[in-house]
């Protein structure tokens, strides 16, 4: 510590008087980061959340582009190129894609280069064939498009099913809101396996009916967010105000309640996604799948498993991209969480 | 009187996600027996940091720089003197916290463990500190509780926390720091989230106790009626420093420190007459992670010297109890006197208590 | 609390009823009937139908049908094994599925609270970011990767454990299966644990229960635990969902005889009576589940047992 007379010397005589020109007590505004633009910088920061991001953007373009990429159609069969390992033309010694097929005799691996012996050395297909021939890349690729459209209508069954059912349940509360809430807790006391196995039982497999049982199930989890924070929001100040003035309910659900909870009703999307899509892969894998010879990722993996020890590539590759694709839609929900509401509770 | 407490240049500062913050930066002060010191600041002045290290509560990303905190107490007729600072945080557990230092915090809603009985918090610590039996822990809870002013204690044992109302739940919270009859007890903003009529009951609760105990009492508060009715010594913090410290008279009807002018002109009087506009210190306290050169205060000072912007001032001493850090006081500042409207509420202060006396 | 329970018991037993009510319109809207074998003359199936009861009113067949399915009479299955009652089929198959079911939520119960509450004191340390790597993961993959992954490496290439399921040498044969179906609830468990450790940890009463200077064991264990599990019972719920889907599938990848891979043998068969009731029996799991996960709540939180007493009287 210094002494007084430490302290005394750092300050002259001359600089005993009144401060001048000081802007004296102007509050310092801290620059303004809007909600959205906070939002962005942590997510930007979140490394698994950009992750997730960019893999997903990298699956979408694959599920596109990959199918014409391949050169080949998903449906194509060519009796002659059977299980065929994966191989990319040229690649012969590469420690991938070599078209080496390794088959375990007594745990011995004997390995053999299929294309070399078929001489077809020029011929690429870089996840492999399946027991029809078909090429897998373009058959995973157009998988995943199913995958995505599931994804697209869990969405939109979460905004358009989902939210108004929570709004409409919290904003008008009393009796509506009782029979609704009542209607959500039986629904939600049935799981969800048991609906979906049921429906399409009854209907046919296919992509409707996967699509109805979605519609069915996706979309409690949403209403209940939504009607939470709109029961939060509809005793706040500014939404009273405007209900003062007058302002007509319409008006007061999307310009006061829905800019508010908008955050919540995102992330509550990105947390559906991976749902939807575990519910059609797990549907195909039991059998009630979109019907061959469309493939979805889940009836790949089906397909592949029941040659699992002879061919593991044929599961290998759609597992990887399902696996990806849900693990890049978990990082980028959380991501969206902590970005928009960095306290709001895990769900 | 006896010295209890003596801090020394204490200095805490903790790492945040702009950078650091230096939330305590020298504090010096003493609390003696049976005293009650209030420490006085805006949110963010490093009050309540302080008197949390005082309780060794140092959350992970804090980090003492420096300084001592010496307490003295008698242990089996010796008087035996301790730095709290170099102690573990398992001895703290074991020697101080609740046997000698407790703590009443500032909202009683959230502060008592809503999964047990507001008994077993209460005989918790008496059981593990002074090994009582279940049974007399019981009849001391009680006979606590009862001393808090809580009806029909035996009942109320059995309660938990959220079946109270907020004024008996912060009534249980000074049972359970009184519990092992501590020594000092700091209570953070022990009232501002109860209803006013209930924070007057509190405040004399916990003076009849003083009275009763001889206990020292640190309060930390914003609200400078609440230092009025019970302070003996006021410290007034800004920006992790002491600003102005003496006896409430000296603070009350003496002050020295601009920002101690600021505090006491924004405070309501309902009996002032005249009808001036309530008084606001214009600004707001600086950002602890890159603090000005100079007084952390001048910018805001209506009075500030050139020498504020320069170099922060040191602890003047004005007499025996009083001391301020303004370089107001410097022999070579010019004479700056108080505001008027202030200086005309103190005087109607001191005669009114004059007539009332 | 005793108009709380009620409360959840009416939901549960209106829940069961309209589950019956609605595989009881399936059963009625399957094509055809059960006696469509063409060598049944038309009396003879009109005596079938009367012996069956299905000549009565509909109502009256509904209740008839509570009653079967309430007292645990499935009928027959048609096609799986052709005239086995259903009861029996499930009988046999009920306990390896609930065995496999009931070690997978310990087992993840178990590691998940560990990792979460090691996480949380730990806090962005080593074994936090394993914890959060391990329980992203956990909840992002299906069962069924684990599962095939475990079943092709562990299983065929290295030989430890049985491929497929032997009833000869059971408690071997479902390590994989436990392992693959816990790896959801250890990681639901274990991101939850932290979640709610960290929120207690820093909360007031944690702090005034420092103050009064009690034991660090005592301070983590009685008040920091006891606050931060009460809320993990509710991700039970979840987790019995979860896990009984991916039984379905992890019990076809390792051959398991449960109910799970009846369910989709019935399904893929076809096999109408018995895919009704292996869903009337899951259905009747998961709300049993629900019931005692919603009343273990209101028991263990003073918050819902005393209000709701104090709002009943």
């Amino acid at each position: 510590m210094m002494t007084a007379k430490e302290y005394a010397s750092l300050v002259e005589r001359e600089d005993f008087v009144p401060a001048q020109n000081r802007d004296l007590g102007i509050d310092k505004v801290y620059s303004a980061q809007s909600f959205w633009k906070d939002a962005l910088g942590r997510f930007v920061k979140n490394r698994g959340a950009v992750f997730g991001l960019v893999m997903i953007v990298l699956i979408v373009v694959m599920a596109f582009a990959g199918p014409t990429l391949s050169g080949y159609d998903y449906r194509t069969q060519d009796m002659s190129q059977r299980n065929l390992p994966p191989h990319i033309a040229g690649w012969e010694s590469a420690p991938i894609f070599s078209g080496v097929y390794t088959q375990y005799v007594n745990g011995e691996p004997i390995r053999s280069n299929v294309y070399t012996q078929k001489g077809i050395e020029d011929v690429t297909h870089i996840f492999g064939t399946d027991a029809l021939g078909r090429d897998q890349f373009a058959r995973t690729w157009t998988g995943t498009r199913v995958s995505l459209y599931v994804a697209l209508v869990a969405i939109l069954i979460d905004t358009f099913v989902g939210m108004s059912f929570g709004l409409v349940s919290g904003y008008y509360g009393g009796k509506l809101d009782f029979f609704l809430q009542r209607i959500v807790e039986i629904l939600s006391t049935i799981p969800t396996t048991v609906i979906v196995t049921l429906l399409i039982v009854v209907m046919k497999p296919g992509l409707t009916s996967i699509t109805v049982a979605l519609m069915i199930t996706e979309w409690i989890g949403m209403s209940r967010v939504t009607r939470a924070q709109t029961l939060r929001l509809k005793e706040r100040e500014f939404v009273l105000a405007s209900r003062t003035l007058g302002e007509n309910t319409f008006s007061i659900i999307f310009r006061e309640i829905l800019p508010n909870i908008f955050g919540q009703i995102i992330v509550m999307c990105m947390m559906t996604i991976p749902n939807a899509i575990f519910t059609e892969a797990f549907l195909a894998f039991i059998g009630l799948g979109i019907p061959a010879p469309l493939a979805s990722l889940g009836s790949l993996i089906s397909d592949g498993f029941k040659s699992m020890t002879m061919y593991p590539f044929l599961v290998l590759f759609p597992v990887t991209v399902l696996a990806l694709l849900m693990l890049s839609f978990n990082l980028m929900a959380d991501g969206l969480r902590d970005a928009f509401d960095p306290k709001m509770k895990e769900m | 009187m006896e010295k209890t407490l003596t801090i020394r240049d204490l200095r805490i500062s903790f790492q945040a996600s702009g950078g650091t913050v230096r939330a305590v930066r020298g504090v010096d002060l003493d609390l003696y027996q049976g005293e009650t010191l209030a420490i006085v600041g805006e949110s963010g002045s490093g009050k309540s940091v302080t008197v949390k290290a005082i309780m060794g509560i140092v959350s992970s990303n804090q980090i003492v720089e420096g300084g001592t905190i010496l307490y003295r107490c008698r242990e089996k007729d010796e008087w035996t003197e301790r730095d709290l600072l170099r102690l573990s945080r398992r001895e703290m557990r074991r020697h101080i916290n609740g046997t000698h230092i407790a703590m009443v915090f500032q909202d009683p809603m959230t502060s008592l463990d809503p999964t047990m009985t507001i008994g077993m918090q209460l005989m918790e610590g008496m059981i593990q500190h002074l090994h009582l039996s279940r049974a007399l822990a019981r009849r001391r809870a009680i006979e606590l509780l009862e001393l808090v002013g809580i009806p029909e204690a035996e009942k109320r044992m059995r309660n938990y926390p959220h079946q109270l109302s907020g004024g008996m739940r912060q009534r249980v919270v000074i049972a359970i720091a009184l519990s092992c009859s501590p020594d000092i007890l700091i209570c953070d903003e022990p009232t501002t989230a109860l209803d006013v009529t209930i924070q007057a009951k509190i405040l004399e609760l916990i003076q009849e106790i003083q009275r009763k105990t001889g206990i020292s009492v640190i309060y930390i508060t914003h609200d400078l009626g609440v230092v009025a009715k019970v302070a003996d010594y006021v410290a007034v913090m800004y920006a992790g420093r002491i600003a102005e410290k003496g006896t409430v008279e000296d603070i009350f009807y003496d002050p020295r420190h601009p920002y101690t002018w600021g505090l006491l002109s924004s405070m309501p009087d309902i009996s002032d007459e005249s009808s001036e506009r309530l008084y606001t210190i214009p600004g707001s306290p600086p950002s602890m992670v890159d603090l000005p050169a100079g007084d952390p205060f001048a910018p805001r000072n209506a009075y500030a010297l050139e020498a504020d912007f320069k170099a922060e001032p040191p602890m003047f001493q004005i007499s025996q109890t009083h001391f301020a850090a303004s370089w107001l006081l410097d022999e070579r500042a010019p004479k700056v006197a108080m505001p008027d409207s202030l200086r005309r509420r103190i005087e109607s202060m001191r005669g009114g208590e004059r007539t009332d006396g | 609390m005793f108009k709380y329970v009620l409360k959840r018991v009416l939901i549960s037993v209106v829940t069961v009823l309209i589950i019956l009510a609605v595989l009881f319109t399936m059963l009625h809207s399957m094509p055809g009937s059960p006696f469509n074998d063409e060598k049944i003359t038309a009396v003879q199936r009109a005596n079938l139908e009367a012996k069956y009861g299905l000549d009565k009113p509909l109502p009256v067949q509904f209740v008839n049908y509570l009653k079967a399915m309430l007292s645990g009479d499935f009928g027959v299955s048609y096609v799986i094994q052709k005239n086995m009652p259903i009861a029996s089929l499930l009988r046999a198959r009920i306990m390896v599925s609930i065995r496999i079911g009931v070690q997978a939520v310990a087992l993840g119960t178990l590691i998940g609270l560990l990792m979460g509450i090691v996480a949380a004191m730990k806090r962005n340390s080593f074994l936090d970011t394993f914890a959060t790597v391990v329980s992203v993961i956990g909840v992002a993959f299906p069962s069924y990767v684990f599962a095939m992954a475990m079943s092709y490496f562990i299983g065929f290439r290295l030989g430890w454990l049985p491929l497929l399921y032997s009833t000869a040498d059971a408690a071997r044969s479902t390590v994989m299966p436990t392992i693959s179906l816990s790896m959801f609830s250890m990681a639901t468990v274990a991101r939850f644990a932290r979640t709610e450790m960290v929120e207690v940890m820093g909360s007031d009463y944690m702090l005034l229960a420092d103050s009064k200077g009690i034991s660090s064991f005592r301070l983590l264990g009685v008040h920091g635990l006891r606050n931060a599990l009460i809320p993990i019972v509710t991700v039970l719920a979840p987790l019995t969902v979860e896990l009984m889907t991916g039984s379905l599938v992890v019990e076809q990848i390792f051959a398991i005889p449960g109910i799970g891979s009846l369910l989709v043998s019935a399904i893929q068969f076809n096999d109408y009576n018995v895919v009704l009731a292996v869903v009337f029996v899951y259905s009747i799991m998961f709300i049993s589940v629900m019931l005692i996960v919603d009343i273990l709540y209101g028991v263990i939180d003073p918050r819902i047992r005393l209000a709701k007493e104090d709002a009943s009287t």
